[in-house]
């Protein structure tokens, strides 16, 4: 111990994971909370492995997976789509953010085997390098990236947000349910806040998705 | 080369590519999802498999006991590592605490297993079957504020000491004295920490890793498993954001190289994101007094700061204090630093350690002390500056145009429309605040290598460990190659965060951008040597390179031809002399922000900010508008939002993910302008340039916090500010 600190005590306060009693000090084991002793050690009923169809960019993929496995890691970790990516696995941070079937989804909060015959849109399959979606483009020309971890996700969203708009999905700023839909930087900003941006290119991005709504309308 | 008196006149000043907003080079692989990061390199190693750590659960203490039998009995497993089984690994100098082995718990979620499986799903549940028994040692606690009184007692590192601080204090006509706080924050860059990790041999090891010091990476994993560089490789293209959390080896790559030192194939093991906060670093907490003490007329007569951090023992905490020394003038200084003990999770760099809280204290106190004065705050700030060390004024500052900033930040953002008296001005339900700041961030520059290799293509391509954390290295650098050798920035490739390339300075400290261009351009200077011996011309510094060609006196020859016979290669180090220590070199901005306070609820938006920089030549005006920008978000969320909360029962943070530890989202993010000044750093490098990685977040909270008083009328000093803190003191609505 450091001599600079030199009072601490020993207290003999044993910790003991697993035990029934200690249901709240077991939770803190891994720092999330978990199922009891009891549930973990009982075999899992039915089948732990399935097979699933999906149409991930317009191909059609069959996989057999572990069915804990999320979207998210079937397209990382079977597909090798890592263009995907993996901020939190808790839907909190939008990084893994696809379409599927046309819809924007957190796609760690779902599990692969829940999404038989569902057609999923990720990063890959809306452009290449050499290719780029107009708002890929937007994304390159106005810097609305730095580390580039967030934008995959935030690619997705901002696609789907204009689709959004487009077909009148309002949202908690829309102030006028009934009068036509606007595309807003309220709105903007509104519908893009489930995707983080620690690098802060926030601005930058509002640019980009704003220069192809511009260039759509 | 080295770099030994101030640059002058030199092929980087031409500017055609150098100084033009250049889109990312890298821009096309990270909007498609082609860019690799860590995790996802399938490609370099076959039969992966997939680790999953455990923490610890308490803060202090030792292992008593680790079961793990039900863990290696599930499906799937292939191994289980335990701290137990092990001494203590060694550690790199940086680290604080060692990073895994022997049953000694220095803080919560310190890594204690690992577990390794076929699938990530097997290996995250066998270690949910790890039973551990624990010895808790009490400790002296985890809250800084109970233990201030204590720490006051005890003699702290005085900083700067000059005239009679004491005196000139009791006698100014003007004092302020008052003591801030910041929190404890988390860098929570958004790609987690990773590691794939390749044991062969009896000490091989090569790794794909996401780290912003490669150099460092590699003496870390030597000092770790006691192995020799030479068997070490790392390899970091692509860094999903840092912010000083990636510097340093950490438990993502210890625990992939032992788990593949016991299983004999690549492990790929990636911290789950609630374990990030507590397992790595964070900025420590601070609790800041300073005293200030002033003439009539807003001269500084006596400035004093003493600053207190928490840390690891035998870690740094926060220096806090950093820019009171040199930041204003004033004839009495007391500037001290105090460490406080404690068993929560490392304190260690986050982007700007030390100015980013020491600004966010610093710049209320001088709004405070402006208002006192019956000062305008920009006015006051101006008339405060100093051109040299106020405690050594024989050292000058090598350029500083502070003033110019405050002046023509006022200028541009209306300052003099501004709301005067606090609290005054609504718009309906808002009430509208204006603030501003002062931002100082030091500006090294460090040993930096670079290899350039001309093709006979006419093509270059330039290899450095040097990282891209999202700073914009691979275009800047590509830009200082194109200049230098007369290319566009599309003839010129960019390999970064190899180890086996030439030993950059790398991703930190706000070093990275001017070093590891000033190294690119010594390797472009000995290129082009190369390049005019081969012409029979001995001043390379006569050869003019442009579109491809390069011409001696009336000789023009492309450089297909020059590299006909096969590609040429050099390589070089800048090495920066003594003759800058003679100057204190750094960058400084002015922050003006508006804000609204609802009145009713306490919520506030930022609703405007403006930055205004002087940070030396910019090397590409659009990214380092993006590290400017950058930086002001992650001070809205200073100001505003973020805290990692302290259980200061147990030790450990308790929002230790996404959800709970808050960043600013889109919606917090409404006008932001930056104003660059057309500066020159001749003393800085070659190419004249500082850094501006971390200016951006330099100052912005307290610019944040004084908007924030102007509109409500009242003063918080505590970080962050959250509604609940300003809620029973609003206006009547
Ligand atoms: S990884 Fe899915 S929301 Fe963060
Ligand atoms: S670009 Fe780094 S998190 Fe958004």
């Amino acid at each position: 111990m450091s001599p600079r600190n030199p009072t601490w005590r020993v207290k003999r306060r044993t910790v003991l994971m697993g035990s029934a009693a200690a249901a709240l000090a077991t939770a803190s084991n891994t720092g999330f909370p978990r199922m009891s002793h009891a549930q973990e050690a009982a075999a899992p009923v039915g089948e732990t492995r399935m097979t699933v169809s999906l149409v991930v960019n317009g191909e059609p993929r069959e996989l057999e997976l572990d069915n804990r496995t999320t979207l998210l890691d079937a397209l990382r970790e079977h597909i090798r789509l890592t263009g995907t990516k993996k901020g939190c696995d808790h839907g909190q941070c939008g990084a893994c953010t696809v379409t599927v079937n046309g819809r924007r989804i957190n796609s760690c909060l779902s599990l692969a085997v829940m999404h038989e015959g569902d057609e999923i849109e990720t990063i890959e399959g809306i452009g290449t390098p050499e290719s780029m979606d107009p708002m890929q483009a937007a994304f390159v020309e106005h810097d609305g990236y730095q580390c580039g971890y967030c934008t995959p996700g935030q690619i997705c969203s901002a696609r789907a947000v204009l689709a959004e708009i487009e077909a009148g999905i309002p949202s908690h700023v829309t102030a006028d349910l009934m009068a036509p839909m606007q595309v807003t930087e309220d709105e903007i900003r509104e519908r893009m806040s489930g995707n983080i941006c620690r690098c802060g290119a926030y601005s930058n991005m509002m640019a980009a998705i704003l220069q192809v709504h511009g260039g759509q309308a | 080369m080295d770099f030994n008196q101030p640059a002058t006149e030199n092929p980087a000043d031409r500017q055609r590519v150098l100084g033009k907003s250049t889109p990312r080079i890298d821009g096309p692989l990270k909007t498609t999802g082609t860019a690799p990061y860590a995790y996802e390199r399938h490609d370099v190693a076959e039969g992966q498999l997939v680790g999953y750590p455990l923490g610890s659960a308490i803060a202090k203490g030792r292992i008593v006991s680790m079961d793990t039998s039900e863990a290696e009995a599930a499906p799937g497993v292939q191994a289980v590592i335990r701290t137990t089984d092990m001494d203590v690994l060694g550690k790199f100098q940086m680290n604080v605490v060692p990073l895994f082995g022997g049953p000694e718990i220095l803080h919560y979620h310190q890594a204690i297993a690992l577990v390794v499986a076929d699938s990530f799903e097997e290996a995250r549940a066998a270690t949910a079957l790890i039973r551990v028994e624990y010895d808790e040692d009490e400790t002296d606690g985890f809250d800084l504020a109970a233990r201030r009184e204590a720490a006051l007692e005890q003699e702290g590192e005085i900083e700067q000491e000059v005239g009679d601080f004491e005196t000139a204090f009791a006698e100014a006509a003007v004092t302020l004295d008052e003591t801030y706080t910041t929190p404890a924050e988390s860098h929570a860059m958004m790609e987690p920490h990773a590691t794939i990790a390749l044991w062969e041999g009896e000490g091989n090891l090569s790794v794909w890793t996401s780290n912003q010091m490669v150099a460092w990476n590699v003496q870390g994993l030597c000092d770790v498993f006691g192995l020799n560089k030479e068997n070490v490789h790392v390899d970091s293209p692509f860094i999903g954001g840092g912010f000083g959390v990636k510097l340093f080896v950490r438990a993502d790559a210890v625990l992939a190289a032992l788990g593949s030192r016991e299983t004999g194939r690549p492990v790929k093991v990636a911290l789950p994101r609630p374990m990030i906060a507590n397992n790595t670093t964070h900025r420590a907490e601070t609790i800041q007094r300073i005293r200030i003490g002033a003439n009539e007329d807003g001269t500084i007569t006596a400035i004093g700061h003493d600053g207190m951090s928490e840390t690891q023992p035998g870690g740094r905490g926060e220096n806090c204090t950093a820019q009171t020394p040199v930041f204003y003038a004033g004839p009495n200084r007391l500037i001290v630093n105090r460490l406080v003990d404690m068993y929560l999770p490392e304190a260690n760099a986050m982007r700007a350690p030390g100015e980013a809280s020491g600004l966010m204290a610093l710049e209320i106190a001088m709004d405070e002390m402006a208002e006192k004065l019956g000062m305008d705050p920009v006015e006051f700030r101006a008339i405060n500056d100093t051109q040299v060390d106020p405690g050594d004024p024989e050292k000058a500052f090598s350029e500083r145009h502070f003033v110019e900033c405050l002046r023509q930040g006022a200028e541009r953002f209306g300052w003099a429309d501004r709301n005067q008296e606090p609290g005054s001005r609504r718009e309906g339900m808002w009430l509208i605040g204006h603030g501003m700041a002062g931002g100082y961030r030091g500006a090294p520059s460090t040993t930096s290598a670079a290899r350039v290799r001309l093709q006979p293509d006419g093509t270059a391509i330039v290899e450095t460990d040097m990282t891209d954390i999202g700073t914009g290295s691979y275009t800047i650098i590509a830009q200082t190659a194109a200049e230098m050798l007369g290319l566009g920035v599309d003839k010129v490739e960019v390999r970064l965060g190899d180890s086996s390339f030439p030993v950059s300075a790398g991703s930190g400290g706000q070093w990275g951008a001017s070093s590891s261009t000033a190294g690119t351009y010594a390797a472009c200077v000995k290129l082009r040597e190369e390049i005019a011996r081969r012409l029979g011309n001995d001043d390379a510094s006569a050869l003019e390179f442009a579109d491809g060609k390069v011409t001696t006196g009336d000789r023009t020859v492309p450089l297909t031809e020059i590299a006909s016979d096969g590609e040429i290669v050099a390589e070089d180090t800048i090495n920066f002399g003594d003759f800058r220590e003679k100057f204190i070199l750094a960058t400084f901005a002015a922050h003006f922000v508006e804000v609204a306070v609802h009145v009713g609820t306490g919520e506030t938006r930022v609703r405007r900010m403006l930055a205004v920089c002087d940070a030396g030549r910019i090397l590409n005006p659009l990214s380092a508008r993006s590290q400017v920008i950058g930086g002001m978000v992650m001070g809205i969320g200073a100001a505003l939002m973020e805290e990692l909360a302290v259980d200061t029962g147990r030790g450990f943070f308790a929002n230790h993910d996404l959800a709970g530890y808050e960043v600013p989202v889109h919606a917090d993010i409404h006008e932001q302008e930056v104003v660059f000044l057309d500066t020159e750093d001749a003393t800085s490098t070659p190419l004249k340039a500082k850094g501006v990685g971390e200016l951006g977040l330099c100052g912005i909270a307290a610019a944040v916090a004084n908007a924030h008083y102007n509109a409500t009328g009242v003063r918080i000093r505590d970080y962050p500010l959250t509604l609940d803190k300003v809620l029973d003191r609003l206006p009547t609505i």
